[in-house]
């Protein structure tokens, strides 16, 4: 009984926080998202229903933001995951400032995003006694320069899924380093007596070997894409509606406080249906990886 | 394919980056392995063996020397270019591919001229398969078979190009006893069937013996001798060698040659024809002693152990308390101490006296 | 095979292999240039004056007039060293109770033995797989009718707990064998000094990284602040960039915006650099980013 009561205390803590910020609100998420026409002030409202998603789903601001996540989504996931890929690989090859490399690939894991978000903004803004940068290179070599933090839609999305990419790297590069390093080399040392090329010693060993750590790679990076948000706001500001890049989750946390905010049936309702795509999402990756992924 | 090594050497930087000395691995190899022959690499773990197995197929590179095959110099060719097949200790199967498509992979290497078809390479598989009794496995996983099993694969893969060479690193090591004898007998019969020149590394001697055609024996990176196994035995040129080979091991007593005779503490225990008076050991090997009542060397004798087909004698001489001295008799003999003491005489040829101080073989006259 | 082509196998492969070589450097060199090219730009134009910055319409790539006129400005025109205050203590004060609530709860779940054990683990375990996204908003409205807005107890409390740590922490106290525990038992250790004085100095290096991450992440947090605080005597680094950002210092001053980012980001480099291996081997083992 004693015992029973030690362990109780010791779990207590972490309970209790979790039963308040963790469980209740799960279980409200799913309330508010049903009940129509919440009243912050009043804490009342009319009826219970699907209105709610009704509201988001035509939302223009919502399907905006549905359409940009998408497009983080679908851009920077393999392109980061290629490119950290390359790279680790490039990088398991070399002896000389291996180390060097590894310490600054690493770097922007460690910085406040929303402090370099406004150093790349400055890098690719247009103001009026500047073009930026970024703009200065383009016209040196004959391009034509173009406003990328107010500028055109495909301006604002490149350096949004650039910035994303900057960001994911280091962990990826971090985690596939590590995979390469577990290979045993005499794997390789096999491969290079049979005269294997390069690429099909990438292509046929290497890759299958690590694959679940791609894989692994890959399912946390669309977990991660569908949820961002602080990213936008460091490049683009707090509205982010008014400059069109809106995300599902900058959706979320406008329709709860913010220049529209005060709904939380619509952000609830809208947290839901990103859950509801991730998880769907994930469900596909998994079953997929059932038939492409190796494990030992 | 006749291997040649003309002053081969090989140094690793020390491990431990405090100590400024290299390691010496493989010390001015000079010697030729010859066409179509099984070679055993053999000595102790750390002796050299394994680098020298590297640079054979290319994966080190020699600080020093030259390596042919034939009269080709291929020291500095890479060893995709080399066309050797080698099996690993672990075998390196690829986990993540079947039985078929490991031993498959060599042949899919294979560009411009000498592309294989599909077939062609089906009917390689199968015939490496066939060589190493696996067709009924081809469609496992490494993990779902033996060491045993595995290491038929390994080899498989490994002769399925047709090498030049064939070089195995400690091919037994990871197979139970057993399956060790059967194997090692299975790569001797492979062995004779292809005629690949082959080598193989090992730290055991018993298995080097009973398959080599050749054995050759390092220590600390140093060539000590090269020879068919039994005559590696019979004659050893250092005491290394001598009491490297040999299960039991050779009984080695300090002595010393006075007058043309051999002695063990006072007692003359043979002559020696022909050698000078100096300070030597006495290598006799187990099967060298024979229970004499009248024989010189008088030892305490300690324990019988019954083998079956023959027998140990354990004893111990008074010079040499604490070292014991294992004798190997037919079982039909008798032994019977006399207040404790049994008596040997020695068979001349299965003894083997070295310099006390270089440790270099003494010839004497028979 | 004969000598020429022998001769002509080993050219080919050094040709490559030094091409190779190159491409690899090449290649990785300019990823480096990428990732560290903004570090350079930040602390460049901090260095730079006003006046000069805004004069140049081709920006330069070097200064030969560095000043520290920003880095004065940035603590005087902005309460920068107010914001960096709350971040310190936020993020002290959150880590810590995190810490004590983590050890406990793994504690219990890894050594000590209680009826529904295993259904309270499985519950804890089921509960890593919610994201942040879908309980913040009901934490909102809870702060909020708490009246806790604009509180350091409304920023800290929803943190103090995470499912993944505890986890991370049992499975890592779980390895300490039995029978460390059986012998302290039979000496008469209560188990609280078990805890303090065997399990907690073995876990040390996962205590340590949970630490790290746990800091990294408090130091970068911006959502939840945003979300709580509006006044500015209680914004963390990240939310008083972003006022940064949008009011500035009164008029677009971008050397001045810079070296508040200088400063906001150095602490945790400085940390990454001092900590290096112990902060990858933490995140290669339980870090995601965000």
């Amino acid at each position: 009984m004693k015992k029973n009561l030690t362990a109780w205390l010791c779990l207590l803590p972490a309970l209790a926080f979790l039963l308040v910020f963790m469980v209740y609100p799960l279980v409200d998420v799913f309330i508010y998202s049903f009940e129509e026409g919440y009243n912050f002030a009043s804490q009342s409202y009319f009826g219970v229903g699907l209105y709610n998603y009704n509201y988001v789903l035509h939302d223009p601001y919502f399907i905006q933001a549905l359409k940009n996540t998408f497009i983080i989504v679908i851009i920077t996931v393999p392109l980061s995951t290629g490119i950290a890929l390359l790279i680790s690989l490039e990088l398991s090859k070399i002896r000389h400032i291996r180390n060097f490399f590894q310490t600054v690939y690493f770097l922007p894991y460690v910085t406040n995003t929303l402090a370099v978000g406004l150093v790349f903004m400055i890098l690719f803004k247009k103001t009026p006694y500047s073009d930026g940068l970024v703009n200065i290179l383009i016209q040196f070599f004959g391009g034509k320069g173009v406003d990328f933090i107010d500028g055109p839609y495909w301006a604002k999305m490149f350096v949004m899924c650039f910035y994303t990419i900057w960001i994911v790297m280091p962990f990826k590069i971090l985690i596939l380093t590590s995979a390469l390093a577990s290979v045993n080399p005499m794997y390789y040392k096999a491969a290079k007596v049979d005269n294997t090329s390069p690429f099909r010693i990438f292509y046929k060993i290497t890759l299958p070997m690590i694959s679940p750590m791609v894989f692994y790679l890959v399912i946390t990076g669309f977990i991660g894409a569908f949820k961002a948000y602080s990213d936008e706001v460091a490049l683009f500001g707090t509205d982010l509606n008014a400059a069109g890049m809106n995300t599902i989750v900058g959706y979320v946390y406008d329709m709860l406080y913010g220049n529209s905010g005060g709904y939380p049936s619509f952000a609830s309702a809208a947290a839901l249906i990103l859950f509801a795509i991730v998880f769907t999402i994930t469900t596909i990756n998994l079953m997929v990886s059932r038939k492409t992924v190796f494990y030992n | 394919m006749k291997i040649v090594f003309e002053h081969l050497t090989k140094r690793f930087p020390n491990r431990n980056r405090k100590i400024k000395d290299e390691v010496v691995a493989v010390s001015d190899f000079n010697f030729t392995i010859p066409d179509g022959k099984l070679v055993g690499l053999l000595g102790p773990s750390g002796c050299g063996k394994s680098t020298a197995l590297n640079l054979i197929c290319g994966l080190e590179k020699p600080t020093e020397g030259r390596i042919y095959f034939e009269d080709l110099d291929v020291t500095d060719l890479e060893p995709e270019n080399r066309g050797v097949g080698l099996v690993f200790q672990n075998y390196a199967l690829y986990p993540h591919l079947t039985v078929r498509q490991n031993i498959r992979f060599p042949l899919e290497n294979l560009r411009g001229d000498k592309k294989l078809s599909k077939e062609e390479m089906e009917e390689k598989v199968q015939a490496a398969a066939r060589l190493v009794q696996i067709e009924a496995l081809l469609d496992r996983k490494p993990n779902e078979m033996s060491g045993g099993q595995q290491q038929r694969v390994a080899i498989a893969r490994a002769l399925v190009k047709v090498p030049k060479v064939l070089l195995l690193d400690e091919p037994l090591s990871n197979l139970d006893a057993r399956l060790r004898l059967k194997t090692r007998e299975e790569i001797k019969h492979i062995q004779v069937k292809t005629g690949i020149t082959t080598v193989f590394v090992t730290h055991d001697q018993e298995e080097a013996m009973s398959i080599s055609d050749i054995i050759v024996v390092m220590k600390d990176g140093v060539l000590q001798q090269m020879g068919k196994p039994q005559e590696v035995y019979d004659e050893p040129e250092n005491l290394f060698v001598a009491m490297f080979l040999g299960t039991p091991q050779i009984n080695v007593f300090e002595g010393a040659i006075k007058g043309e005779k051999v002695y063990i503490g006072d007692e003359a225990v043979m002559d020696a024809k022909g050698a000078g008076d100096r300070d030597v050991f006495v290598a006799v090997r187990p099967e060298g002693f024979i229970v004499d009542p009248d024989g010189p060397l008088s030892c305490t004798f300690i324990n019988r152990e019954v083998m079956g087909r023959d027998t140990s004698v354990i004893a111990s001489h008074k010079l040499f308390e604490g070292e014991n001295i294992r004798a190997i008799i037919p079982s039909e003999e008798d032994v019977t101490p006399v207040d404790g003491i049994v008596r040997f005489s020695l068979k001349p040829f299965k003894v083997k006296l070295f310099d006390r101080i270089s440790e270099e073989r003494i010839r004497i006259k028979s | 095979m004969d000598k020429t082509q022998v001769k002509k196998l080993e050219k080919e492969s050094r040709i490559k292999e030094t091409a190779r070589t190159v491409l690899r450097y090449f290649f990785l060199a300019l990823w480096a240039l990428l990732v560290l090219f903004p570090f350079y730009w930040m602390i460049l134009t901090s260095v730079k004056s006003y006046g000069s910055y805004n004069s140049e319409y081709i920006p330069k790539f070097y200064t030969l007039s560095p000043t520290t006129a920003n880095y004065i400005q940035a603590f005087t025109a902005v309460p920068l060293a107010r914001y960096f205050l709350n971040t310190l203590i936020f993020t002290v004060v959150t880590t810590g109770l995190m810490m004590i609530v983590v050890i406990f709860a793994a504690f219990a779940f890894a050594r000590l033995d209680f009826k529904g054990k295993d259904i309270v683990f499985s519950m804890f375990l089921s509960l890593m797989m919610i994201p942040n996204e879908l309980v913040i908003i009901t934490n909102f409205v809870t702060i909020t009718n708490l009246d806790l807005r604009n509180t350091y107890l409304g920023l800290i409390l929803p943190s103090v707990t995470s499912v993944f740590y505890i986890y991370l922490l049992k499975e890592n106290f779980e390895l300490i064998p039995e029978e460390l525990y059986k012998a302290a038992k039979v000496d008469g250790t209560s188990d609280m000094r078990y805890l303090f004085r065997v399990m907690i100095p073995i876990s040390r290096p996962t205590l340590v990284t949970i630490v790290i991450l746990k800091v990294i992440e408090c130091w970068n947090s911006y959502v939840w602040p945003r979300l709580i605080t509006d006044d500015k005597n209680y914004f963390l680094v990240s939310n008083g960039i972003q006022e940064i950002r949008e009011n500035g210092f009164g008029r677009e001053n971008v050397p001045a915006m810079m070296a508040a980012v200088v400063v906001i980001s150095l602490p945790l480099v400085v940390l990454f650099l001092i900590f290096k291996r112990k902060i990858m081997e933490g995140v290669a083992r339980g870090g995601t980013k965000g």
